[in-house]
């Protein structure tokens, strides 16, 4: 069991590891120097770049810029030379070429709200899915199941940016039952966290609850026709016994995989519906950073959203163990 | 709750009367069971044989009250303890389920489950019938039972997981769960069948111990008629969903009536007979439920059906006893004549398989 888990991590820090290179020499890829774009003006002069390329050190065989990108991300470090420098401290993601801020503290304010918004929408379409999948397969071909299957169909067919829009003219403009969507932090202002925060939630939750509905209802489904459901019913358990303690427990575990992945793919921005909500969150400050190709946001976004599905990964895994007993011996 | 299970004394345990059940499907109905009848009484075993799709395990299900009622028409009598399970609500079913009555699974890696202990099962089985009883005093009742069935360590083996077991053993665990509740009805379908040959005999020898231990009525259902030599005192052969034939284990394996018994016989290799011999297998395979043929249901397959003009592929043949003195209790559905079909079992069955 111990040596799984330890497996486990060190086979996530090797991924982490081959990520942090494949987005680093991604930084090399892409069609417009380092240099110029930090120099910014069109009237660029090329001792400018040639003195900027230095000053970044871009001149540096590969690996030693790596080395440093690393260091910077466990001690930290200056960036640039002389007059210019910068100081970044661990863990050091880079300097903004925009506004020679490190990039950790511009991310800094995008990561409350993208957490806000996925952590609660994650409570509502697990809940909303389990709940819907479950009593759709325990009510098979009623008007429950019917229900539930129309709703996962319109739930995948929708678009966020469609119900997000149609929420905010209806709750916000139409009955003024809510403020604007907008992010006030849940420690400053819990009330107002959760009126700014409720119409993401309930878009992003609704969205991904049609996934949820369809996944746990195949599973139950599946589940019921297990022999150990029949089992439990020949001993003469309750159907709530049965339904819940014997087949729901079995059909949870894949959900539990998903749900660990998804919420991990989702920390790492939730682009549409922060910006169907107009919120500065991670997924848009990386879209604006492609946009201006302001590399070292990008790069710091995609490792960090790496980071995050890894780690989910590994929860997972863990998860699974507490879970499924079999998986503990093997 | 003593006078719950014990309602009625007399007569036999289990009475089966005319059962017919049938399952609506998109492609039509099934007749699963047909009209079938029997009984068991307290402290005898009656074997159920018959190949897949031959209605065996459906009756089964139906005595313990499985089938959805939704989706399964059922008729006829089954008298449980004179109680008759169709009429019942199925809150009382429940109440007998797993108490009056228990049943023992084929595969006890599938029908045991995965993310429970062992004990914890055994001990929810206890449990649910007695509601006053505590953890440890259950928890005492499951490791007494499992070590009732035969396994050893039961201190420890109580807290384990059934993919820590054995086969054997998990088939074990599966009977100490069914007769936790000292069950006057056992109905173990194919116990035998997932399990290795050399574990098959200890396994029913178990189950012979406990029903001479609390005087059960135990059904065995199996394809196997090793199984049934072993340990059945009657024997149900079943085809299509009707009784093919019914008598005495002695009877039906020594001097079976039925085409489609001397089918299942002429198809087992015997421990004694010439290695060299070819065994006969019964041609063809059994019939769709939802289209059984007409007449004989076991006409198309029957070496010796009577076709042209004749009674098998049109009229359903009656459930008779034999007409040769000291037969009366031996039944058989067949339109062949008693003298033909002593002639033609002399001739052509009793030399193959285990007929010999």
């Amino acid at each position: 069991m111990l040596r799984f888990f330890i497996r486990r991590v060190l086979l996530a820090v090797l991924t982490l590891f081959a990520v942090s290179v494949t987005t680093f020499l991604l930084f090399f890829a892409a069609p417009t120097s380092p240099a110029a774009t930090m120099c910014g003006s069109k009237v660029c002069s090329n001792d400018q770049i040639v003195r900027i390329t230095k000053n970044l050190g871009l001149d540096r065989p590969l690996p030693v810029q790596y080395a440093e990108y690393m260091k910077g991300i466990f001690v930290g470090r200056d960036v640039g030379l002389g007059t210019d420098t910068i100081h970044c401290p661990a863990p050091c993601l880079g300097v903004s070429f925009r506004n020679n801020l490190p990039v950790l503290s511009i991310l800094s304010h995008g990561f409350p709200i993208t957490i806000s918004i996925v952590l609660g929408g994650a409570v509502i379409w697990l809940s909303l899915g389990l709940f819907l999948g479950t009593t759709a397969a325990l009510r098979r071909g009623n008007s429950v199941d019917r229900f539930a299957v129309g709703f996962s169909l319109v739930g995948a067919s929708m678009q966020i940016y469609v119900l997000g829009l149609i929420l905010i003219s209806v709750f916000v403009y139409g009955l003024g039952w809510l403020p604007r969507p907008g992010y006030t932090s849940l420690f400053d202002n819990p009330l107002l966290w959760i009126e700014g925060m409720l119409l993401p939630w309930i878009t992003l939750g609704f969205i991904n609850s049609a996934a949820y509905t369809r996944l746990s209802r195949a599973q139950m489904l599946e589940t019921l026709s297990e022999d150990f459901v029949r089992t439990a019913r020949s001993k003469g358990a309750s159907r709530r016994t049965v339904n819940y303690r014997h087949a729901l427990r079995a059909a949870i575990t894949p959900i539990v995989t998903i749900f660990g992945i998804d919420l991990g793919a989702n920390l790492g921005g939730v682009v549409i519906t922060e910006t169907t909500f107009n919120m500065q969150g991670v997924g848009r400050i990386a879209v604006n950073a492609i946009g201006n190709l302001n590399l070292p946001v990008v790069m710091a976004t995609v490792l960090i959203a790496a980071t995050f599905i890894v780690v989910a990964n590994v929860v997972v895994d863990m998860l699974y163990a507490v879970i499924d007993p079999r998986v503990r011996l093997s | 709750m003593a006078n719950a299970k014990h309602a009625q004394d007399s007569g036999p345990y289990l009475q089966v009367k005319d059962l017919r059940v049938s399952f609506a499907t998109e492609d039509g109905v099934v007749r699963a069971v047909d009209g079938v009848t029997f009984s068991v009484e307290r402290g005898k075993t009656l074997g159920i044989v018959g190949e897949s799709g031959s209605g065996k395990s459906v009756t089964s299900m139906a005595i313990m009250g499985l089938h959805n009622r939704k989706r399964t028409t059922m008729s006829g009598e089954l008298l449980v303890d004179g109680q008759d399970i169709i009429q019942l609500p199925e809150e009382r079913i429940r109440k007998l389920r797993g108490h009056a009555m228990s049943m023992i699974f084929q595969d006890p890696l599938t029908a045991l489950h995965p993310y429970y202990t062992i004990g914890r099962q055994i001990i929810e089985a206890y449990q649910i019938h007695h509601p006053e009883a505590n953890k440890a005093k259950s928890r005492t009742r499951a490791i007494e039972m499992l070590d009732r069935v035969g396994i050893p360590q039961p201190n420890r083996r109580v807290d384990q997981y059934s993919h820590e077991f054995s086969g054997g053993m998990r088939q074990r665990a599966m009977i100490a769960m069914a007769l936790v509740n000292n069950p006057d009805l056992i109905i173990a379908d194919e116990p035998t069948t997932a399990l290795d040959v050399t574990v098959q005999a200890q396994i029913l020898d178990l189950i012979e111990d406990l029903q001479k231990e609390f005087n059960s009525a135990v059904i065995i259902i199996t394809h196997d008629l090793g199984v049934v030599s072993q340990t059945a005192d009657e024997v149900l052969v079943m085809y299509a969903g009707r009784v093919a034939e019914f008598g005495t284990a002695e009877q039906v394996l020594k001097a079976p009536q039925h085409p489609y018994a001397w089918g299942l016989l002429s198809s087992v290799p015997s421990l004694t007979g010439d290695a060299e011999e070819d065994l006969v297998p019964i041609k063809g395979n059994p019939p769709s439920l939802i289209n059984v043929p007409s007449g004989c249901a076991f006409h198309p397959r029957c070496r010796y059906a009577m076709l042209e003009g004749g009674p098998c592929d049109i009229e359903v043949p009656q459930l008779l006893p034999l007409q040769a003195p000291g037969e009366s209790y031996h039944l058989v559905a067949c339109h062949l004549s008693e003298r033909h079909r002593k002639e033609v079992y002399e001739q052509d069955v009793a030399s193959v398989g285990v007929a010999q």
